[in-house]
C-alpha cells in the first residue's frame, strides 16, 4: 500500500512540473540569500576582531557559505530535472540519477539543520569570546605607539559611538585603567606622580570616560571628568545624571547585534528546510508519476504518484534488513577468507 | 522617403515584438528604480530639514516620484500593447491609440531629460540653503530648553559625528558663539564673570569644541577645551596638531554628501531616458510595421517600418501646416458667425 498516493493526468503532471520548476527557482534565489548572508556575518565579525582578541570562532558563516552554494547547486539541478520531465527523451536520461539525488537532498536537508543548531547555538562562544576580548580592549585603549595595537583606540572609540555604550559592563570600567597613555603625562609634574604613585603598580587613574561615551541627547555639554565629583560642576549630581554618557555596556550591546543576526539567520534556515523537504516530497511524486504510466508510448495515460512505494513502518523494515544483509556479506566474506 | 525605412518579414516582426516587450519590462524596473531614487533623496532632506532651517525645497525629489510613476505606468501599458501586437485580433483594437500614446511618450521622454538637468543644476540653491541653516544650527546649539529647538543639540551633535565634520567652515566657528547653555553656567563664579564682561555682547566665549568634533584617530584622548593655549597640555602644541579633531567643515561635508547623491541621480536618469527613447523608436518600428502589411490578410507577408513616415524636414512641415489649419478654421469660423450674426438682424 503505497504512502499518500494520488492520481494524475496529463494536465496535472503538466502543472505539477511547472509548479515544481518555480519551487526549485525560488528555492535557488533562498540558497543565494543564506550565502550573501554568510558573507554579511563573515565580515561583520572580521570587523570586530580587534574587539574579541581576533579569536572569534568563523565556523557558522563558514559554514553558511557553503551552505549556500550547495543549495544553489542541488536546487538548480532539481530544477533543470523537472524543465526536462515533460520530454519522455530528456527525462529518461536523468531517470537513474533521481534515486541517489533524493538521497543527497536528504543528507543536505540534515546538514541544514546542523547548521540551524550551529547559529543558536553559539551565541554563547560569542558572549564569553566578547567578554574577553573587550576587557583587553580596554586595558590596551592606551597603547597607541605599540605595533598591532594602535588601531586599538580608533576602533572602541567608533564602537563606542556606533553601539551607544560604554565601557564593559558599564562606565565604570574606565575608571580602574589607565587610558591615557604615558606620553601626554607630565611625569615631572608632582600632582601626576603622587596621583600614580598613590595607586597600586603606578597606574593613572581617574574617574573619567573617554569622548565616545558622550551622550549627544544630553541637554548640556558633556561632562567627560570628574564624573563622581558633583562639585566640580555646576549643578549636577552624577547620581541622578542619566543623560550624560551611555548607561549600557559594551558587551550586553554587541551581544544582542550578534545574537540577533544569529537568529534571524538560523530562522532562515529552517524556512529552508521546509522549502527544500516540499522540493522533495514534489520531485518524489513527480518522478513516481511519470514512472507508472499505464501506457508508456501515450502520454495522456493516467498514472499515479507517491511518496513512499510502501507504507512507513515497511520501508523502515527494509531499510534495516538491507543494512543487515550488508553486515552479514561482510561476515560471509571473512568466513570464506577463513576457510580458505 | 521615410526616415531610416526598415524591411519585416513574420520572423523579424515577431522578434522585433518580442525584444520590445522585453525592453518595456526593463524599462518599467527602471521606472521603479527612479521612483525608489526620488522617495530615497526626499527622506534625506527630511532627516537633515532642521539643519536646513526647514527651508529646503522638496521640488527635486517630489518630480522624480511624479516621474518614476509615469514612467511605470507607460511602460506597462506599452508592454502590454507589444505582447498583443503579435495577435492582429488584439492589436486592432489598440491601434486607434497608438499615435497619441507615441506623442505621448515622446513629450514624456522630453520632460525626463529636463528632470536630469535639474538634478544638476539644485546644487546651487541647496549650498545657500546649507550655508543659512548650518550657521543658525550652530546658534541653536545651547537652546535644549526652548520648544521646537530642543533636538537642535543632538542633531547636530550626531551630524558631526557621522560626517566627520566640525563647525560650519572650520572649528573655529564654534570659537565664536556661545554653545553652552546659561543654566549649566555658574554665574557666582569669578572665572564666568570675567569672561562674560570681557565680551561685548555678554556670551559665554571660550576656545573650546563639543565633543562630537573629536577624532577617534587621534592618538591621544580628546582635547576639547582650552586649544589654543598651548601651556594648558603637556607635550600639546595647536599649530601642529592635525588629528585631535575634524579639521572639515560641516558645509563643506554636507554639500559633498548630497551633491554626490544628486549627480548620481541624475546620471541614472539620464540613462532611464536614453532606454525609454529606444522603447519609444522600437514601439513605433513596431506600429509601423503593422501598419504597412502588402496582404492584411496573411500574416506571413512582407512590410515595411520607419521612425518617420516622412522626412524629418516634411514631417515639421506638416505639423506647421496643420497648426496654421487649425489657427485658419478657427478664423473661418468667426467670420461664418459673424455673416450668420448680420444676416439674422
Amino acid at each position: 500500500m503505497p504512502f499518500m498516493p494520488v492520481k494524475f493526468n496529463l494536465q496535472k503532471r503538466v502543472k505539477l512540473a511547472q509548479g515544481l520548476w518555480m519551487l526549485y527557482w525560488f528555492s535557488v534565489i533562498v540558497g543565494i540569500l543564506i550565502f550573501s548572508l554568510g558573507i554579511f556575518f563573515k565580515i561583520e565579525l572580521r570587523k570586530r576582531s580587534e574587539m574579541m582578541d581576533n579569536n572569534e570562532s568563523h565556523l557558522v558563516p563558514n559554514l553558511l557559505i557553503l551552505v549556500g552554494l550547495l543549495a544553489c547547486g542541488v536546487n538548480g539541478f532539481g530544477g533543470k530535472v523537472c524543465h526536462d520531465s515533460l520530454d519522455p527523451i530528456k527525462f529518461s536520461k536523468w531517470k537513474p540519477m533521481l534515486k541517489t539525488y533524493l538521497l543527497v537532498c536528504c543528507g543536505f536537508n540534515g546538514l541544514l539543520l546542523v547548521t540551524a543548531l550551529l547559529c543558536f547555538l553559539m551565541q554563547f562562544a560569542m558572549y564569553l569570546t566578547l567578554a574577553e576580548g573587550l576587557k583587553n580592549s580596554i586595558k590596551f585603549y592606551k597603547d597607541t605607539d605599540t605595533p598591532g595595537r594602535c588601531f586599538m583606540k580608533r576602533t572602541l572609540d567608533t564602537t563606542q559611538i556606533e553601539f551607544r555604550c560604554c565601557g564593559n559592563n558599564n562606565f565604570r570600567d574606565w575608571f580602574e585603567v589607565q587610558w591615557i597613555s604615558n606620553r601626554y603625562l607630565d611625569m615631572s609634574n608632582d600632582a601626576v606622580k603622587d596621583h600614580s604613585v598613590q595607586l597600586t603598580r603606578g597606574k593613572y587613574l581617574m574617574d573619567s570616560v573617554p569622548f565616545s561615551c558622550c551622550n549627544p541627547g544630553s541637554p548640556r555639554p558633556c561632562i567627560q571628568h570628574h564624573l563622581t565629583n558633583n562639585s566640580a560642576h555646576y549643578d549636577y549630581d552624577f547620581r541622578m545624571e542619566e543623560l550624560n554618557i551611555w548607561n549600557r555596556g559594551c558587551r550586553e550591546a554587541l551581544f544582542s547585534y550578534f545574537s540577533s543576526v544569529m537568529t534571524c539567520i538560523g530562522a532562515l534556515i529552517i524556512i529552508t528546510i521546509v522549502l527544500q523537504s516540499v522540493d522533495m516530497a514534489g520531485l518524489k511524486y513527480l518522478s513516481t508519476a511519470l514512472e507508472t504510466m499505464e501506457e508508456p508510448e501515450n502520454p495522456e495515460c493516467e498514472s499515479e504518484g507517491w511518496l513512499l512505494e510502501k507504507g512507513v513502518k515497511d520501508t523502515f523494515n527494509d531499510l534495516l534488513t538491507k543494512l543487515k544483509s550488508l553486515g552479514k556479506t561482510n561476515q560471509v566474506e571473512e568466513g570464506e577468507e577463513g576457510g580458505a | 522617403m521615410a526616415l531610416m525605412l526598415v524591411k519585416f518579414d513574420l520572423k523579424k516582426r515577431v522578434k522585433l515584438a518580442q525584444t520590445v516587450w522585453f525592453m518595456y519590462w526593463f524599462a518599467v524596473l527602471a521606472g521603479v528604480l527612479v521612483f525608489s531614487m526620488g522617495l530615497f533623496f526626499k527622506i534625506e532632506l527630511r532627516k537633515r530639514s532642521e539643519l536646513m532651517d526647514n527651508n529646503e525645497s522638496h521640488f527635486l525629489p517630489n518630480l522624480l516620484i511624479l516621474m518614476g510613476l509615469i514612467a511605470c505606468g507607460i511602460n506597462a501599458f506599452g508592454g502590454k500593447i507589444c505582447y498583443d501586437s503579435l495577435d492582429p485580433t488584439k492589436f486592432v483594437k489598440w491601434k486607434p491609440m497608438l499615435k497619441n500614446f507615441l506623442v505621448f511618450c515622446v513629450v514624456f521622454n522630453t520632460l525626463l531629460f529636463v528632470t536630469a538637468l535639474l538634478c544638476f543644476l539644485m546644487r546651487i540653491p541647496l549650498q545657500f540653503t546649507l550655508a543659512e541653516g548650518l550657521r543658525n544650527g550652530m546658534r541653536y546649539y545651547k537652546d535644549t530648553d526652548t520648544p521646537g529647538r530642543c533636538y537642535m543639540k543632538r542633531t547636530l551633535d550626531l551630524m558631526q559625528m557621522e560626517f566627520r565634520c566640525c563647525g560650519n567652515d572650520n572649528y573655529r566657528d564654534w570659537f565664536e558663539i556661545q554653545w553652552v547653555s546659561n543654566r549649566y553656567l555658574d554665574f557666582s563664579a569669578k572665572e564666568v564673570k570675567d569672561r562674560i564682561g570681557s565680551n561685548v555682547d555678554g556670551q559665554y566665549l571660550m576656545d573650546g569644541v563639543p565633543f562630537s568634533c573629536c577624532n577617534p584617530s587621534s592618538p591621544r584622548p580628546c582635547i576639547q577645551f582650552q586649544m589654543t593655549n598651548n601651556s594648558a597640555h603637556y607635550s600639546y602644541d595647536h599649530y601642529t596638531e592635525e588629528l585631535n579633531v575634524w579639521k572639515r567643515g560641516c558645509r563643506e561635508a554636507l554639500l559633498s554628501y548630497y551633491g554626490g547623491m544628486m549627480t548620481t541621480i541624475g546620471a541614472l536618469v539620464v540613462l532611464v531616458t536614453m532606454l525609454e527613447f529606444a522603447v519609444t523608436i522600437g514601439l513605433q518600428y513596431v506600429n509601423s510595421s503593422l501598419s504597412t502589411l502588402a496582404d492584411p490578410e496573411d500574416p506571413e507577408s512582407e512590410s515595411e517600418g520607419w521612425i518617420l513616415e516622412k522626412t524629418v524636414k516634411e514631417t515639421f512641415t506638416d505639423i506647421m501646416d496643420k497648426m496654421k489649419g487649425t489657427g485658419k478654421g478657427g478664423k473661418v469660423e468667426e467670420g461664418g458667425e459673424a455673416a450668420a450674426v448680420v444676416t439674422v438682424s
